[in-house]
This record gives C-alpha cells, structure tokens and sequence, in this order.
C-alpha cells in the first residue's frame, strides 16, 4: 500500500463515514445533517479531483489487502475507474442537494440520508475495485444500500416495489457469486487488466469460459436492467424522485453498465470475447433491450415509468457500443455512460419538480406546465432533446460514434436500430414537450406549493440547471480536450493498442 | 476368565441398550422413561465391564471400569434432573385446566397430555 | 506431565463463579463478571503460547492418559474457544439487565438460577474444546447437556417445560448411544486417546458400528435433519439470553466433537458415501430450515429454525473435506462460518428478545411499529440478515466463498446449489422481518422502553460477522496451528 493508495480510501470514507455519522444524527437536527451531506459530497469531489490530477501526472494509485488467504481486496485507479468515479462523485453532489430539498418535512431523513451515503460509497467503491472479488462486494453492498431507498416512504406499493427490487437483485447477486467464484477457481485472484488474461484459458476451456460469460452477464444485467431482467426497474419508481435519479444516472444501472464494460474488457479482454464468439448474443441482448425498453416508454402515461423505460432502453446503448468490436464503438458506448447519465438525471429532477412544485406525476396532466415551470421545462427540454439525438448536444455524440463504430465493424444493421431507437424516443419525448408549451394549462394544479420568487425551491431547481447546461456543453464542446470524450478516447485507445 | 466364553455379557449390555432404546421411544410416561434410560445406561456399563475381561492376563483393564464409574455418577445425575424437570412439569400441568391443547406451541407432544401423578 | 495454567483457569474459573453464583444469589452478576476477566485473560495467555509454541497440553492432576486424563488446546481449540469467549461475554452483558426488565413476577427468581447455570455451561463449554480423548468428551457433553435442559426449563411456563423435557430426552438418549460408541472403539483400539486413536484405527466392523453410534447421538445433539425437531420449540421458548447461548454454541459442541472424530481420530474409516450423505443431510437442514423459517408465524421461531437451516451448512464441511485438493479451505471456510454464524445468532437472538419485551409479543405480522421503536436492534437484525444470507463483506461470506471455491474446484456442483439457494432463502426470511422496520406506521405503537446496553450488546454482535469477513485472514491461520488434524496423517 503506497500513500497515494490513501486517496482511494479517502474517497471511499468520504462517504461512509458521513453516512455513519448521519444515521446517528437526531432528527430535527436539520443544519448538522445537510452541512454533514455536502461536506461529505465536497470532500470526495476534493479527492476525486487530486485523484484527476495525479493521474494526470502519471502516478498510480493502488490498495490491496488480504481479506482471506488468496484472496486480496484490491482499489485501484485506473482511466475506466477515474471516468466513472467522477461521473458518480459529481453527480451525488448535485443529488444531495437536491434531496435536501425535495425531502424537507419528511420523516426519517437521517436514516435516508445515511442510506444514501452508504449506496454513494458503494458506487464508488464499485468504480475503484481492482479484482472481481472487490467488485463483487460492493455491487452487494449496492443492492443492500439502496433497498431502504427504494421503500423509503413505506406504503404499501413501496414495500411491494422493494421486494421485487430486491428479489431481482439479491438474485442477481447470487449468479454474479458463482460466476467471480468460479472464475477464481480457474484462474486465481487477476487484477483487472486492460489486455484481459482470459488469454491462456482459451485454447484450454472455451466452453467454460462461454458458460461463464453468460453467468457474468446475468448477474451483473439484472442492475444494467438488460431484458429480461429489466423487471424491477419500473416497479422501483415508487421511490422519491432523488432516489430514482440515483438509481438510474448515478448508481444501480450504471454499476451494472460499467460491470459489464469490465467484463467484456478487462476480465475478458475485447479480443478474446470476440474470439469466443460472445459479441453477437451480447450485442443482440442489447439491440432487443434498446427496441423494448423504447417502444414500452411510447405506452406508459406516468412521467417517472416512461422515464424508467427510456433508461432500460438507453442503457443497452453503452452495452450496444462495448458488444461492437472495434475502438470507436467502444468510444459512443462509453462515453454515453457519462451522457445517458446527465441527460437522464436532469430528467428525473424535472419530473421530481413537477410532482413536488404542482403535483403532476402523468403525462397527461403536464398540459402548459412550461408556463407555470418555464425553467424546469427548459432543461426537462434540453435533455428530452438530447436523448433523441439533436445535435449539438451530448446525445447526438453518442449515436454518431455508434454508427461509426457499427459500419466500422461490418455491422450496418446497428445503423438502423439506432435510427428506429431515436425516432421511438423522438415518439415520446416531443408529445411531452409539446403539451408542456403549446397546450393550455389547466384552470388549477392538483397542488400548489409556492417557494417564494422562484419557480420552485431553489435547492430543486438549481441542480436541473447545471446538468441541463452540462448536456449542452458535452455537446457542443464534444471535440474539445475538456469534455467527457476526450476522456473516453483516451481509454479506447489504451484497450485497443497493439 | 479363560477367552474362549461366548461374549454372554456383551450381548446382554447390548440387548439392554436396545431394549431400554425401544422402551423410550413406545413409553409415554415420563417415569417410564426415565427408567428406560436407566437401563440404556445399564446395558452400556455391561458392554464396558465385559470389555474390561478381555485383557490378557488375569488382572482386568481397571480404565473401563473407571469410565463405568465415572458414567454411574453421570447417569445418576440424569435421573436426578429428569425426575425434578417430571416432577415440577407435572406439577404445571396440573395448574392449568385440563386441556385445549395451547395453540401457539403447537408441538408439545401428545403424551403430554396424558400425563399422571 | 505438562501443566497449562491457562487451560486449568479456563474451566475453573466459570465452575468456580457458579458455585459461588449459587451459594451467593445476590452477587450472581458480580461472579459471571469476574469469570468473564478472568476467562479473557486466560484465554489471552493461552492464544500467545499456541501462537508462539504450538499445541499445548495439560494433564489433570500431573496423571497422563491412559489413566489420566489429558487437555489439549490447538488452533481448532483456540478458535472455538474464543468464539465461546466472545458470545458469553456478550450474553453475560445483556443479562445484567435482562431480568431486571423482564414482565414476569418471577424474573429476580429467575435470575438467580440463571447466573449458575450459565456459568456451569460455559465452563462445561470450555471443558469440551480442551478435551483430548473421546471419553472426557461424553462426560462434559452430559454436562452440557444438563445445563442446557435446566436453561431451557428456567423460562416455567408449560411450553418451555415441555420443550425442556423433550430436550432432555433426546440428549441422554444421544449421549448412551455416544457412550455406547466409546464402549467399543476402547474395546477394538483399547484406547480412548484421540491422538492415538488415529494409529490405531483401522476399517473394521467394529469402528463401522461405533462411528455410527457416535455419529448418531452427535447428530440428534447438533440438531441435524431429520432429528432436529427439538430445537425450534426449545430455543423459542427459552429466555432470549438462553436461546442465544443454546443456538450459538451448545449445538455446535456436539459438531465440534464430530469433526475431531471424523478427521482426527477416523479418518480412515471415512468414505466419500458417507461423507456425501452427511453433506446431503445438511442440504435437506439447510432447505427444510429455510423454508420453515418462512413459514413461522412468530419470531423466536422463526429465528430458531434458521439455526437449523445454518447448521446444515456447517455439514456441507464433510463432502468437502473429504474430497481433495482444497480441503484446508473448506475446513476453514466451514469454521468460520462457525464463527460468523455463532455471532449472528446471538445477535439474532438478542434483538429478537428486546422486541419481545418491547412489544410483548413476537408475532411478526404486527411488528410494525415496535421496529420503529428499537431502531438499533431492527439494525442488528438487518445486519445479520447479511451475514446469514452470505453477503460481502460478512464473515458468512467469507465462509461461503471458502466453500463454494472448494467446491467449484472439486467439481461438487451440486452443493454449489444448496449454498446459493441457501443463502437467497435467508435474505427472504429475514427480510420477512425486516421489511416491518419499514413499512410506514400510521402512529407510533406504545412499547416499553428497551435499557440500552440490551440493543447495544445486540448490535456488537451482529457487527462483528460484519467485520470478520474483512478479518477473516487471521483466524484462518490459527487453524492451521498445532493442528494435528489435517496436518499429519491424512495427506490434506
């Protein structure tokens, strides 16, 4: 353990230990708890940004411990690690704001926020993991931290909605146990390693390897919400709108996207699942999952449900680009883990905005709600746009480099699944956007909450903001060296350098 | 004891294991158990002392024979428990009146109910 | 002639605190706590000598076996020793106030029968672990034995008695049936010296008929399917201290005592047939557990029949070892499982009792607002349920790996199955429970006010198979210490 393996453990407690305080905070203690919230949210991104920087310079950062004989519990920091890192650090900033505001005046919110913490370091330790055995501890720990989010407001459709979460998840789990274990009783404790050491086994054990392939994908698809294992995640809807914003931008589905990335490219290596022929039924899982997740969100009239198919849908897209063999479709699949999460989270904050401010949850209800919540219904705009591909913002990147890659890689017919895919989102995301500002509002709200000379309350609106401006300049400023995709670049080059 | 005896004690201590085994299980009175225990008991230290003939020699192997004493005292003790858990169950049974069989346990055992002074 | 002072003061010192418990009724708790400091400190000395030398031995009164009879400590000893040390001293501190607060007229009396006994099974506890010859092994199971009926039957009511006396039966019958056993192992190998019983054995009819004697006492003790129809009923109605110390470590004595037989002093007799039917035994334990667990309408139930289901786990040990390579692993992965799981359960337990007094009942369709109440416990009980279900990073996960990468290795798939099936049973039946602490309450239920120090105790102990699994590493390596068991002899 070096120093600089410090960094990663700072940035793992950053969070854990706020989390561990806060449950223990009194619940009337408001000011202590929210200042607890974003110190701990400041600190990481404090880390997180040292973290940039030093790798920036070229030092390594590295933890490891025996936890049993053989088996090491191993963080490290390596260009996958750092992307996903900062993508979640900076995002639960803007979440934690957010979730103060939105949970004023409800009960437990020590335990919430506790909780919340808690599923934060379990992101980010699933960032960090060096080994699959790491991994697999903290997509455990994700599942169990976030549990008590889903079931936070207690009512009955919540509990229901927490066990199937749970059942899908916990089963998950139990997949992904046998597959990480029995990899290791084939090929020992590996590090993560961008070339993959799957390479010795192949000549021996293909067939193995194949079955174990799919076992990793089953496990770790559940949270990724490929079909058919999607299930969970419209009942999990029932939970608060910052709690859905985690799930589906920050935490749950994409841990298992980026699961599945480290599967495909650093426990496998890209060109040994190739070789084994795994590509296809992984890029067939996800076309079949971007096509249903779409043409379900066309049928769902409740705003958060549609939203939760468009993620399933949208999701596949990153499995779509690491399934395609090739570095550019590896750039449109990665970089739209950081693209689909702005977009997406900036949608749920607009949908917690319209439920919390005048009490709309459908979309038939959003009729001139661009009148009342200009601002909100800009940025929910901005990213509805994004997500159908408008250029010039962060979507239209991702598709772009799909396609490339696609026709790259002999695979024109992904060109085609993409275009569908954006004429479905375009299907139902316009017809929101249009009753939002052409349609007359009705006489009344279902519920008028008025937070003084703005909109809505500050703490709910601001956050929405900022990602909103961030898709934009994602977008815009796409090709540039200070955008996610020059990140992004980075990585593809070193996994496909000779 | 010349060796060559049929192994008549042995056979017994076992026979009265089994017997004793047999009546614990058919026996519902608690007093009857506890007897068929005793003989268990019985048959084990039997199969012990023959065992401690089989020595060459004409002196027996004394450490069976402190394993018998050792397991009398033990054995002793047993009944001892046995009969004060009898006695102050039976002692409870009789508080109460007689029975609806309690609901929630469920599982005690039938005999239970059968239970005499 | 060796001596151990460690060894000696680790049985005198609860025996000595009992008698003194009983003869003194008002200083009960003063006389469980000494014995707790001075246990520990034993304890402590004797970890460094084995650490530091090896195996340590004692012979009572300076007489060596064969007429003597001999103590032993190595690093399976130490583990189970200290596993005892931590869930007694837990249970002592929950004690102290645990009759104090209880509802019932005759707690004070109660309690004072309570102390001695207790002491009297932790120190037969101890006398067990430090055994070394298959004789002393049946006097301290007996002792065992009589503590945990008297335990059993201490709660009065006609459930608890009736329990106690079932308890009772299958436990003397099981012990003759272990005697018997001795009977004729002495008689074949004219020794009961387990050290020495392994140069000795050789597969003959005999030891076939003795093995499966003792095997089968030890089984109906461990409550293994299909004789465990005892337990439920016993550690349910038994004070939730008692159920702690019955579920956590009495019926891991007997298993104990299996393992040193079947790999130390047998492992010749034993064949891959009998290996797998005791693995399958504990399969069906661990099925028929899980799913009785999900069916109990009250708590300590349901609790109880979870013990049931885990231990099948521990049997899953058999099969695995027997086949090689990776037999340490399992070996280990099977004792800290032990380890994780005794923890859990008295944590289980414990919690499980401060929502009984809380609320006054323990049916858990209407535990809803009492888990608002106990939040602390409700959170013990949570943080089991990870162990139990084998999450990361608890110790039971650090056991179940150890046994499904032995098993994956040998090629066993099918205990592959049982465990995660297992372990996906727990996470249901335990969030049976949990899901109470959630479930919104439309006002807060009047409950009593539960002492601190009852939750807290509760809560150490569910961390601690939380921690375990991150420290898994050294007690791992103590099983490796003077342990002539896979050592020598059998090639592992």
């Amino acid at each position: 353990m070096t120093t600089h393996g410090l960094v990663l453990l700072g940035i793992l407690f950053s969070s854990f230990f706020t989390g561990l305080v806060i449950f223990f905070l009194r619940e009337d203690n408001h000011r202590l708890r929210v200042w607890l919230n974003l110190l701990g949210a400041g600190l990481k991104l404090i880390l997180v940004a040292a973290l940039l920087w030093g790798i920036h310079q070229g030092y390594h950062y590295q933890l490891s411990f025996d936890f049993l004989p053989g088996l090491p519990f191993s963080l490290g920091a390596d260009a996958n690690s750092v992307l996903f890192v900062t993508l979640s650090s900076f995002l639960w900033f803007w979440t934690t704001l957010y979730a103060v505001g939105y949970l004023e005046d409800s009960p437990h919110r020590s335990r919430f926020f506790g909780f919340f913490s808690l599923c934060v370091t379990a992101t980010t330790g699933i960032a960090l993991s060096a080994n699959l055995v790491t991994f697999l501890v903290f997509y455990e720990l994700l599942t169990v931290s976030t549990y008590p989010l889903v079931v936070h407001r207690g009512t009955p459709q919540a509990m229901r909605g927490g066990k199937i979460y749970l059942a899908y998840t916990l089963a998950g789990g139990a997949v992904l146990l046998l597959a990480v274990a029995w990899f290791h009783s084939l090929a020992g404790p590996v590090p993560f390693k961008e070339r993959g050491v799957v390479q010795t086994l192949i000549a021996a054990r293909p067939n193995e390897l194949r079955v174990l392939f799919f076992l990793f994908i089953l496990g770790i698809g559940v949270k990724a919400a490929i079909v058919p294992l999607h299930g969970w995640l419209p009942r999990a809807m029932v939970a608060p709108a910052p709690v859905s914003a985690l799930l589906h931008a920050v935490a749950v589905v994409k841990a298992g996207a980026f699961g599945i990335m480290r599967v495909v490219y650093d426990v496998y290596g890209v060109e040994n699942a190739a070789k084994l022929g795994l590509m296809q039924p992984l890029a067939l899982a996800a076309t079949v999952t971007i096509v249903y997740g779409s043409t379900l969100a066309l049928f769902q009239d409740e705003l958060k449900k549609r939203l939760a198919f468009s993620t399933v849908s949208q999701v596949s897209y990153i499995v779509l680009g690491v399934a395609i063999l090739g570095p550019i479709s590896t750039i449109g699949g990665l970089v739209h883990l950081v693209h689909q999460g702005i977009m997406k989270i900036t949608l749920f904050f607009c949908a917690g905005n319209y439920a919390e401010t005048v009490g709309i949850h459908r979309v038939s209800e959003m009729n001139g709600v661009g009148r009342r919540m200009p601002w909100t219904t800009a940025a929910f705009s901005v990213a509805a746009l994004g997500m159908i591909g408008v250029p010039l913002l962060a979507g239209a990147v991702t598709k772009q480099y799909l396609k490339l890659g696609a026709e790259q890689a002999g695979a024109p017919w992904v060109g085609w699944v993409l275009a569908a895919s954006s004429l479905l989102n375009a299907a139902y995301f316009l017809p929101i956007l249009w009753r939002a500002w052409i349609k007359e509002p009705p006489a009344r709200w279902p519920v008028e909450h008025h937070f003084g000379r703005w909109e809505t309350h500050w703490m709910l609106l601001l956050p929405p903001l900022v990602t909103a401006a961030l898709v934009v300049w994602a977008g815009i400023f796409a090709e540039s060296s200070f955008s996610p995709l020059a990140w992004v670049k980075l990585i593809a080059a070193r996994e496909f350098a000779p | 004891m010349p060796h060559a005896d049929p192994p008549i004690y042995l056979l017994a201590g076992a026979a009265l294991f089994v017997i004793g085994f047999y009546s614990l299980l058919i026996q519902p009175h608690p007093l009857r158990r506890i007897m068929a225990l005793n003989i268990m008991g019985s048959g084990v230290f039997l199969v012990f002392i023959a065992l401690a003939n089989r020595t060459p020699g004409p002196v027996a192997d004394p450490v069976p024979h402190a394993m018998v004493l050792t397991g009398i005292v033990v054995s002793v003790c047993a009944t001892g428990l046995a009969l004060a858990l009898t006695n102050r169950f039976g002692e409870v049974l009789d508080e109460k009146a007689p029975p609806a069989e309690s609901p929630a346990s469920g599982k005690t055992p039938p005999e239970a109910a059968e239970n005499h002074r | 002639m060796t001596a151990s002072w460690p060894i000696v003061a680790l049985i005198l010192a609860p025996l000595l605190a009992a008698a003194a418990a009983f003869a003194l009724p008002r200083h009960g708790r003063q006389a469980a706590l000494l014995a707790n400091l001075v246990a520990a400190a034993a304890l402590a000395l004797l970890a460094r000598q084995i650490v530091t030398g090896g195996l340590q031995t004692h012979d009572i009164g300076g007489w060596a076996a064969p007429l003597g009879i001999g103590l032993r400590a190595d690093g399976f000893a130490l583990l189970m020793l200290v596993v005892t040390m931590i869930i007694a001293a837990a249970v002592s501190l929950y004690a102290l106030r645990y009759f104090l607060f209880s509802h019932d007229p005759e707690a004070a009396h109660r309690e004072r029968y309570f102390w001695p006994l207790f002491l009297f099974l932790w120190s037969a506890l101890h006398a067990l672990f430090l055994s070394a010859d298959i004789f002393n092994l049946y006097v301290t199971l007996e002792l065992l034995g009589f503590a945990a009926v008297a335990l059993v039957a201490l709660a009065g009511g006609r459930e608890a008695l009736a329990a106690a006396m079932r308890y009772l039966w299958v436990s003397l019958a099981a012990s003759l049936f272990y005697l018997m056993g001795v009977a004729l192992v002495y008689g074949q190998c004219a020794t009961v010296d387990l050290p020495l019983l392994a140069t000795r054995a050789s597969p003959v009819p005999t030891l076939w008929v003795a093995l499966a004697l003792m095997t089968v006492g030890l089984l109906a003790k461990a409550a293994l399917f299909p004789m465990h129809f005892w337990l439920p009923p016993a550690h349910a109605s038994a004070p939730a201290p008692v159920s702690a110390l019955l579920s956590a470590l009495v019926v891991k004595g007997p298993f104990y005592i299996l393992l040193r037989l079947w790999f130390e002093a047998f492992p010749v007799v034993m064949t891959p047939v009998i290996a797998q039917a005791l693995g399958a035994l504990g399969a069906a334990a661990i099925l028929w557990g899980s799913v009785s667990a999900l069916l109990q309408p009250r708590l300590k139930l349901l609790v109880a029949s979870s013990t049931v289901a885990q231990l099948g786990y521990l049997f899953l040990l058999f099969p695995m070892v027997t086949a090689r390579p990776d037999s340490f692993l399992a070996w280990s992965g099977g004792l800290l499982f032990l380890g994780a799981h005794a923890c859990a359960k008295t944590a289980m337990f414990l919690a499980a009792g401060n929502i009984l007094h809380a609320a006054g009942h323990d049916r858990i369709k209407d535990l809803d607002g009492v888990t608002h109440a106990l939040p602390i416990s409700a959170f013990a009980f949570g943080l089991v349920g990870l162990s139990l279900a084998g999450l990361p990073p608890s110790g039971g996960f650090a056991g179940k790996w150890l046994l499904l990468s032995t098993a994956l290795a040998q090629g066993q798939w099918w205990w592959v199955l049982v465990i995660l099936v297992g372990g996906l049973l727990a996470a249901a039946y335990v969030m049976r429970v949990l899901t109470h602490a959630f479930a919104r309450v439309p006002e807060p239920t009047p409950c009593e006010a539960i002492p601190p120090i009852m939750e807290w105790t509760a809560l150490a102990m569910a961390i601690l198979p939380g921690g375990l699994g991150l420290l898994a590493h050294a007690p791992t390596e103590w099983l490796r210490l003077g342990a002539p068991i896979l050592l020598k002899g059998s090639g592992l």
